[in-house]
């Protein structure tokens, strides 16, 4: 198989204790790979080490076989777009403006923006369904607007591999699935932090687990989304079943206060 | 009105048409600025004494104008212009380059300590004549190191692991600012003569009533040489505005950049105030208006910045030398005077627009 990117040792600490310790991972072309696990666990951090907000402690990492770390920075955001959590600017731009910063790689010392930057930040607002708010001003859209532009602008930016930080946190359901099938249909290599574990399963083809900065389990998530596991992981109960529409595993989690479901939870 | 309405609007503004219009613009300040003062000269003798110092045409101009309307116009007055212009424009840039390193557009050009710590080594020299081995340039000088040496600090202070910690920045900027105060204080507390003191604190406000053509090269040249580094990192800066991380994953060195704008911007404060004493509001208002004619994009916004602050400049100067004729009121306090008001009813305003 062609692996894209390999993680090995990877450690990151912000102050005293490591919000990521010695996690290892993988991706290989075309896979859409998951991170799940509680707040704190690691996934934002393991990403930001990824697309370059943050430097590692220790650990390699190799994107197509390269050392992620000393490449030049222009280069790597020609081969990986990201989608992070900090989507606020608080200047004036137009949302065209925003997108078009994804072209910014693309761009030598001296080049102007052209026709053809022009095409593709028009086609990456259409194919989120915003090409009317083209000359709207960013800081008055709402928050899943501000999402989608976001999204547009990584579309623009043409990778073909894409971290994704909980791309789809302020969005409607609908936008949720049409964000994670758009991205699908792309057929770019992904590596994306999910909280809702439901749409971890529909979409990723492998998890990773993370609990405290470790990555404690990994696999297809038939083997991962056990009861056992997300007991364990979460400390929430659930069932876990097959649904017969998608095929896929879905979760229905089983509160503490809805005593009575429990005994369900064995069938 | 329609016409005005095409060319500037925010969505897309005309940009040729407003550079143009601004270069103009700064043109007829730069002659109208030259005139205007205690003792009028039209503008145009004005015109024609500065075509006559041109080297190729300067013989045919007609030569009937007084000498003392010459000694007004190229000795005095012109510099003086000239230096508001660049003067003006530094500031204004310097404002936008703080803006884009801190998020914030409540940044201004001083707020990194600069103007307190030129403030302590000038009042150091002008009372006690500590540099006035340094000759005629000495209070420049002497400013520039004060300034320079608290940016120093302020940039040690806030490296974190190698990077620049904005937090850390802000914050050092405030307490170096603080410690140069107290100095300042000190000084002029026990300052041996009242004249001195006098002048001191005029230099403190800000102004340009020392102007001499020996004081315009090296604020010209670090302004040109500014502008383009920062004109070449325009995407940079852009990006740098959404966020370091973001900047990061598009593909900007954050960390270089970063040390790119604190030296460029600390240059640039550096050098103007150390000609002109602390001229508040411009910095924080011409990219403020900047924005609201041309939106965000840097390319557009640090030329544009730099010809509004130029002017702003100017045409305050004019004001301060006429005011109180004979008697001159520092610049800075007019532009603070000016600058403040108009800065509270804009940001009313865009509250209200919400």
């Amino acid at each position: 198989m062609n692996t894209r990117l390999t993680i090995d040792g990877l450690s990151f600490s912000y102050g005293e204790a490591d919000a990521v310790s010695d996690v290892a991972l993988d991706v290989k072309k075309g896979e859409f790979v998951g991170l799940i696990g509680p707040n704190g666990s690691g996934k934002s951090t393991i990403l930001k080490n990824l697309y370059r907000a943050l430097v590692p402690d220790k650990g390699a990492i190799a994107l197509d076989g390269e050392n992620l770390l000393t490449m030049p920075h222009k280069k790597s955001a020609l081969k990986l777009g990201a989608v992070g959590q900090e989507n606020d600017v608080p200047f004036d731009f137009l949302v065209e403006e925003v997108v078009a910063m994804g072209r910014s790689p693309h761009k030598k010392l001296f080049d102007f923006d052209t026709d053809e930057d022009r095409r593709i930040v028009r086609h990456a607002l259409e194919h989120l369904g915003m090409e009317d708010m083209a000359k709207r001003h960013y800081l008055n859209l709402s928050g899943g607007e501000k999402q989608r532009v976001i999204i547009a602008r990584v579309v623009a930016q043409e990778t073909d591999f894409l971290l994704l930080d909980e791309p789809t946190n302020h969005l409607d359901i609908s936008y949720q699935l049409q964000i994670f099938d758009f991205v699908k249909r792309l057929g770019v290599t992904v590596l994306s932090a999910m909280h809702d574990l439901n749409m971890a399963a529909l979409y990723c083809d492998r998890i990773y687990v993370l609990k405290n900065g470790e990555a404690v389990l990994r696999g297809v998530p038939e083997e991962v989304l056990t009861p056992e596991n997300i007991l364990s992981v979460f400390g929430v109960r659930c069932d876990v079943s097959v649904h017969p529409a998608t095929g896929k595993i879905a979760i229905t989690y089983l509160p503490e206060a809805m005593g009575g479901v429990k005994h369900k939870t064995t069938p | 009105m329609k016409t005005l309405r095409k060319i500037f609007n925010r969505v897309n503004p005309n940009m040729g048409v407003i550079v143009i219009a601004l270069i103009a613009a700064a043109i007829v300040s730069l002659l109208l600025g030259v005139g205007l003062g205690p003792v009028a000269v039209a503008p145009g003798t004005v015109a024609r004494i500065m075509l006559g110092e041109l080297p190729l045409i300067g013989n045919a101009v007609e030569h009937h104008w007084t000498q003392l309307d010459q000694n007004i116009v190229l000795g005095l007055r012109l510099p003086r212009v000239c230096l508001g212009l660049v003067v003006g424009a530094s500031l204004a840039v310097t404002g936008v380059t703080m803006q884009a390193l801190v998020r914030n557009h409540l940044a201004d050009p001083f707020i990194l300590g600069v103007s307190s710590g030129a403030a302590a080594t000038a009042t150091l020299g002008m009372l006690f004549g500590v540099f006035a081995f340094l000759g005629e340039y000495s209070l420049s000088i002497s400013a520039f190191i004060g300034s320079a040496v608290t940016i120093v600090f302020v940039y040690m202070i806030s490296r974190v692991r190698g990077r620049i910690n904005i937090t850390q920045l802000l914050l050092s900027g405030v307490a170096l600012s603080m410690i140069m105060d107290g100095f300042t204080r000190v000084i002029t507390l026990s300052a041996p003569n009242a004249l001195g003191l006098h002048n001191a604190t005029f230099w403190m406000s800000g102004s340009l009533a020392g102007a001499k053509w020996g004081y315009l090269t090296l604020p010209l040249v670090v302004l040109l040489g500014c502008m383009a580094v920062l004109m070449i990192n325009y995407r940079g800066l852009n990006l740098l505005l959404l966020g370091e991380e973001s900047a990061g994953a598009l593909g900007v060195n954050v960390r270089r950049l970063q040390k790119v704008l604190v030296l460029v911007a600390s240059l640039m404060a550096g050098t103007t105030i150390a000609v002109s004493g602390s001229i508040g509001f411009v910095g924080l208002m011409a990219p403020h208006f900047t924005r609201l004619l041309v939106g965000g994009d840097h390319r557009k916004v640090l030329p544009i910045s730099a010809l509004l602050g130029g002017i702003f400049v100017v045409w305050v100067d004019v004001a301060a030398r006429m005011i109180l004729a004979p008697e001159e009121l520092p610049v800075g306090i007019l532009t603070a005077i000016i600058g403040g008001p108009l800065f509270i009813f804009l940001l009313k305003r865009r509250g209200k627009d919400r």
